[in-house]
């Protein structure tokens, strides 16, 4: 019984099997840049980039169909345009970076939309704004692992002076120049991610695999370390309820995946060690010293 | 041998001047004070001199100084205390010039690390994050951070700030102790019975230098009454200026 809940379905069905491979990588690379996103307090602006990869995405659409090779170089395309943008706008110019992307962002959404609309049909457009991770297809999973290596690897390299900066970005400029670099290198994986995220969340979705994890780790650690374990295995938890979610019970397999996270995260707000609402209230006698 | 000297400097924000002709030099291994009233122009001295801020006019020169021989520590740091990290981690960052962007942190270093913490006080305090730290308590850790840099010029921007008499002495004694190194420290200061005790040399700023030199010559009544009716003047329609600067070092 419960192997066929949950074990059974992906040893009988190959698309779930691909399912299950793909949302653990995008846990793995996911999650630690959505710990970055939060704590250097970018999550929104994590969720406009998401809108901002759609034109790209939607002019891959445009040129080849329902291709997702083709919807990925767009999407990555139109992202790193715009993430570019307006970094170089809120640095030369003083606009907070997020002012200067929501600019970018709802042009690219509306943009985005227009383009999809025009050659296809109501169904498309479900696609590419919720994903389909059921649909992935043997060389879509290879571009999801590669962009998840390549984001790890990135990653470790700007480890250092990203976490400064996000600490202290005064004391960064004052001792070096990697400060700008590692920003837009930051800004580039959220691109990479968000693309991935985008093949099986959609675009409205896609940076759920990353924000969601990121607060569910808020409330268990106050250590980075530990705040990027505990976000990894959050996503990949949510990822696998939610293919099993879905399978039993027909519901898209985005949102359901979005949903179980949500249900993490929930629980964790009410019960989490650090700051938990359970906590606040009932935080036993004071301490001696 | 200078470690700094000003060229007719002018510093200052969207052409408007804040730091007005500023010349002459700072002997390696000085002790100065930057003394004058709130927008006299001292925050922006500091920051022109560790390189965040480019003069407007004139030139700034380091004697051979690199970027990273300096340590600054600004008035208010935008530092983000709720960001999970240690003050062990967050002290050991003032390592960045030996340990750069991939350089390990081995025994040696983390002993070095233990001991700036201890020498600041907070022995015991390693692993508490920065978000639990008192007002004095951050300030120790940024003394603790700019001991790690080992830097040949110091530049402290009113490190006293909010800060308790206790705290105070210590981390006084930390200045005076690089001092004693033989390492040039300039700090801007409000607290003229501090200045007059343990500062060989002061900067009376009032967006021009109103008299610099000794601080027992410098530190007069009639000067400080000088700076404290400079006035903050910021005019939109300001002429551009086409003084040469000799005028003001009076």
């Amino acid at each position: 019984m419960v192997y066929d809940a949950l074990i059974g379905p992906f040893t009988e069905f190959e698309f779930m099997r691909r399912a299950l491979a793909a949302v653990i990588a995008l846990s793995l690379a996911g999650a630690p840049i959505g710990v970055f996103l939060m704590l250097r307090r970018m999550s929104l602006v994590g969720d406009a980039m998401a809108h901002a990869i759609l034109p790209g995405a939607a002019i891959g659409f445009l040129l080849s169909g329902l291709n997702l090779f083709a919807m990925t170089a767009g999407g990555l395309i139109a992202g790193f345009a715009v993430a570019i943008l307006a970094g170089v706008v809120a640095r030369s110019t003083g606009l907070k970076e997020d002012a200067s992307l929501a600019t970018f962002y709802l042009a690219s959404l509306a943009l985005g939309v227009t383009i999809v609309s025009i050659k296809g049909t109501n169904i498309d457009l479900l696609h590419v704004l919720f994903g389909n991770i059921l649909a992935m297809d043997d060389q879509t999973l290879l571009v999801v692992a590669f962009n998840a290596t390549v984001t790890l690897l990135v990653l470790a390299v700007i480890y250092r002076p990203l976490v400064i900066e996000s600490v202290d970005p005064l004391f960064l400029r004052t001792v070096s120049r990697a400060g700008g670099p590692a920003h837009l290198a930051f800004l580039a994986l959220v691109v990479i991610n968000l693309v991935n995220g985008f093949q099986a969340l959609g675009t409205l979705l896609a940076v759920g695999l990353m924000i969601l994890p990121a607060g569910i780790a808020r409330f268990w650690s106050r250590d980075l370390t530990a705040m990027i374990c505990i976000a990894v295995v959050a996503a990949a938890i949510s990822g696998y309820a939610g293919l099993v979610l879905s399978f039993q019970t027909r519901i898209p397999s985005g949102p359901a995946i979005i949903l179980v996270a949500t249900v993490l995260y929930i629980v964790s707000v009410l019960f989490g060690r650090v700051g938990g609402i359970v906590r606040q209230l009932f935080p036993g006698r004071h301490l001696e010293a | 041998m200078a470690a700094l000297h000003f060229h007719n400097v002018t510093l200052g924000y969207d052409r408007h001047p804040a730091v007005h002709h500023l010349s002459g030099e700072i002997a390696r291994g000085a002790l100065v004070a930057v003394i004058g009233p709130n927008g006299a122009g001292k925050s922006t001295l500091l920051r022109g001199i560790v390189g965040i801020l480019r003069p407007l006019d004139g030139s700034i020169h380091l004697g051979g100084l690199d970027a990273r021989d300096i340590a600054y520590l600004p008035q208010s740091a935008e530092i983000d205390r709720s960001f999970p990290i240690s003050v062990f981690d967050f002290v050991g960052t003032g390592l960045w010039r030996e340990a750069g962007l991939f350089g390990g942190i081995g025994k040696a270093a983390r002993a070095k690390i233990l001991r700036a913490i201890a020498s600041v006080g907070l022995n015991g305090f390693e692993n508490r994050p920065i978000g639990t730290l008192s007002g004095g308590q951050m300030q120790r850790v940024l003394f603790a951070r700019v001991l790690l840099q080992d830097a040949s010029l110091i530049v402290l921007d009113e490190p006293f700030n909010a800060i308790d008499s206790k705290t105070t002495t210590d981390l006084l004694a930390l200045v005076k102790h690089w001092h004693g190194e033989g390492r040039t420290v300039l700090a801007a200061l409000h607290d003229m019975e501090m200045v007059r005790t343990h500062f060989t040399e002061t900067l009376v700023l009032a967006r021009g230098p109103v008299a610099w030199g000794p601080t027992a010559e410098v530190l007069t009544p009639e000067n400080l009454m000088v700076a404290m009716r400079m006035c903050e003047a910021f005019d939109d329609t300001a002429a551009a200026c086409g003084e040469d600067g000799r005028s003001q070092a009076a």
